[in-house]
């Protein structure tokens, strides 16, 4: 579903990314561990479209189709979701509008009919129990206001409402609480099935006691330095990453 | 215009012109003194009034296009009170309201002159709106009894057509709302797209305790010139409430005033302008806390495309003895293109010591972080910019209290944004 070949990328000036090869299929759920800095985030950005990224070398493929052809809001059409590490707060434009603004996008796109405002309403206070996020906050504008465990919790919302085909959590775990990741964590998982690949991108391995993923990499200077099962995660959590960067 | 046009004009015209002879006599004196501004001026130094002062804006001497003021009629005009067309009431689209005197002013200074002559032209104003005192034929009339709650809002329409030839109109309002009386009141003036001057002035007295609430839309043709001086007198324990949206005109240039001159007076002064290809939106502020225990309150927003231009010009006076004063002034414009620009320029004044005195002003540009996460939930860049934009203009917008109004502008922006958004 998802095949990145030999990808390498700038953030600016600076060679960030220097050889990528994963391949994704649907259903399964990776996680991508990574000291700081060793573009983690960087990998995120670069598959969700942001500017200030150049990608140098290699290829992404998405369903067979050239990722790097399709603007930001194609790919999230097509079925990419990127999970924020730092949602942005955005005045004046209300949560529930904007997520219907988003799901009928997608649904256009898909050739179906737009949703009105009652049946999205339904929808929305469904999925936001998923997340426990009040109705308060769905009538909010988006993220304002919101503690960092609502954004993130807002996230997941996100990606339940959109039904993507890969979602790619970016430190969702970040400045999360025990509560807030137990929260998080039940949320990801009600959203794991057949269809539905998951990357998490996560400096820490707490989360991957909530999530657990079918494969684990780490990613140390720009490369996939190793790739394990459950149990590498542990011994990171164990080690640090200092006994893997020894080859530097 | 040139200055001595505009004298000759009123030679011409003075006959004809409904009352006010002393009044009307001293205001072409005076606008013979200033002339039009000149970019040296303080207060003129955005706004170059040439195209205005170079060229001939007569007042017209033909009919209006009949079938053109059908059109206007059956869209904007619909819902008026009363209708003005190129600076004359239009009775035929008309419909005054009841409990509440709204009519024309040309009429009523024919009539009775007495019963308005008092409150006309009680306060000087420059060049302009002494060429609108020495040359307005007609405009609108609004009094509101003492006591008086007027439920429904008043609207007053001021169309222009368009014609072969530039022309001018000088519309002038007086309206007088009496002690504990409240009225909503929205002026829009729009319509025409052959060169032409609008030129009006507003007098609005605030009496004790009353409530007003003013709307006023400019949304007027691309080569239209728009300039408005609106004075408002408010008394003790008045509330006044103001929304300018400028979206129209070549060139426009708003000069407001209040007078908070009683006791625990409020204002807020909201406005609005949204531009694009070489417009310009001018507007002038001046509030004057003259008593103690006065509020006010200005929000002024700006959405510059293209290469147009927003100035903002803030004055708040606080006068000796206006203790116990609470004014907070903000101008944020937002840039949508590398050529727009935006003057922003706040002028405080206080010579009293016991006052909460606050202004603030941002230039800026839609944040990149923020499209990029509305891109990424598949939501279009020009989606994206038109969401934005209507964020950002919602604050002015939701303030606006008559639905009607709120609503068709609500429309008129965001067709406003996607064209633009498209360019």
């Amino acid at each position: 579903m998802l095949e990145i070949r030999d990808l390498h990328a700038k953030a600016g000036d600076k060679p960030v990314l220097k050889g990528i090869d994963l391949v994704v299929r649907p259903g399964e759920v990776h996680a991508i561990m990574g000291p700081n800095a060793s573009g983690k985030s960087t990998l995120a950005h670069v598959l969700a479209g942001r500017d200030g990224f150049a990608v140098t070398g290699g290829s992404v493929a998405w369903k067979g189709k050239d990722l790097f052809a399709m603007t930001p809001e194609q790919r999230a059409r097509e079925g990419i979701f990127l999970g924020f590490q730092y949602p942005v707060e955005i005045p004046g434009v209300g949560n529930t509008y904007f997520l219907k603004s988003a799901y009928n996008a997608v649904r256009k796109h898909r050739g179906e009919p737009e949703m009105d405002a009652a049946d999205f309403l339904t929808l929305i206070k469904e999925k936001a129990k998923l997340v426990e996020l009040s109705d308060g906050l769905l009538t909010r504008p988006v993220n304002e206001g919101f503690s960092g465990g609502e954004k993130k919790r807002n996230e997941i919302l996100q990606m339940a409402v959109l039904d993507p085909a890969l979602a790619i959590l970016d430190e969702t775990d970040s400045g999360l609480d025990i509560d807030a990741l137990k929260i998080v964590g039940h949320g990801i998982n009600a959203l794991r099935n057949r269809d539905r690949a998951i990357v998490l991108i996560t400096h820490f391995p707490r989360l991957l006691n909530y999530v657990v993923p079918d494969v684990v990499h780490v990613l140390i200077d720009g490369r996939l330095v190793k790739s394990g099962h459950r149990e590498l995660a542990l011994q990171l959590e164990a080690k640090g990453y200092g006994w893997l960067e020894g080859g530097k | 215009m040139t200055k001595e046009s505009c004298l000759s004009e009123y030679d011409r015209l003075e006959p004809a012109l409904p009352g006010l002879r002393d009044l009307r006599r001293r205001a072409i004196a005076r606008f013979g003194e200033l002339g039009f501004p000149t970019g040296r001026e303080e207060e003129w130094r955005f706004t170059d009034v040439s195209p205005v002062a170079e060229r001939d804006f007569p007042h017209p001497d033909e009919e209006p296009d009949a079938s053109e003021v059908e059109e206007l009629a059956s869209g904007p005009l619909a819902k008026s009170q009363l209708a003005f067309v190129d600076g004359l009431y239009a009775p035929e689209f008309s419909s005054p309201p009841h409990g509440v005197t709204a009519e024309s002013l040309g009429d009523l200074l024919d009539r009775n002159p007495a019963a308005v002559e008092p409150f006309l032209g009680r306060t000087d104003g420059g060049a302009f709106a002494a060429l609108n005192t020495a040359l307005f034929r007609d405009g609108a009339f609004v009094r509101v009894p003492r006591g008086t709650a007027v439920a429904e809002p008043l609207h007053l329409i001021f169309l222009s057509t368009t014609r072969a030839k530039p022309f001018a109109a000088h519309p002038r309002i007086l309206a007088v709302v009496e002690e504990g009386a409240s009225i909503r009141i929205a002026e829009c003036h729009a319509g025409g797209t052959s060169p032409h001057l609008t030129n009006a002035v507003v007098e609005l007295e605030v009496g004790e305790g009353a409530h007003v609430d003013w709307s006023k839309i400019q949304r007027e043709g691309p080569e239209a010139y728009h300039f408005a001086t609106v004075q408002v007198r408010q008394a003790r324990g008045s509330v006044f409430a103001s929304h300018s949206i400028s979206l129209g005109a070549a060139l426009s240039r708003n000069d407001l005033g209040v007078l908070l001159d009683g006791e625990g007076a409020e204002c807020s002064l909201d406005g609005l302008y949204e531009l694009g290809g070489t417009q310009l939106a001018d507007n002038h502020t001046t509030i004057d806390h003259a008593k103690p225990h006065g509020t006010s309150r200005e929000l002024y927003k700006g959405i510059l495309d293209g290469r147009s231009r927003g100035v903002f010009d803030g004055r708040i006076v606080v006068r000796p003895g206006a203790q116990k004063t609470d004014a907070i002034q903000t101008n944020r414009n937002l840039l949508l293109s590398a050529g727009a620009l935006a003057n922003t320029k706040p002028q405080l004044e206080i010579f009293a010591n016991d006052v909460k005195c606050k202004h603030g002003a941002t230039i800026g540009k839609l944040d990149p972080d923020v499209l990029f996460y509305l891109r990424s939930r598949g939501i279009g860049r020009e989606e994206a910019q038109r969401l934005l934009i209507h964020a950002f203009a919602c604050e002015v917008l939701d303030a606006v209290p008559v639905a009607e109004v709120r609503e068709r502008l609500e429309e008129y922006l965001l067709d406003l944004v996607s064209r633009k958004a498209g360019v």
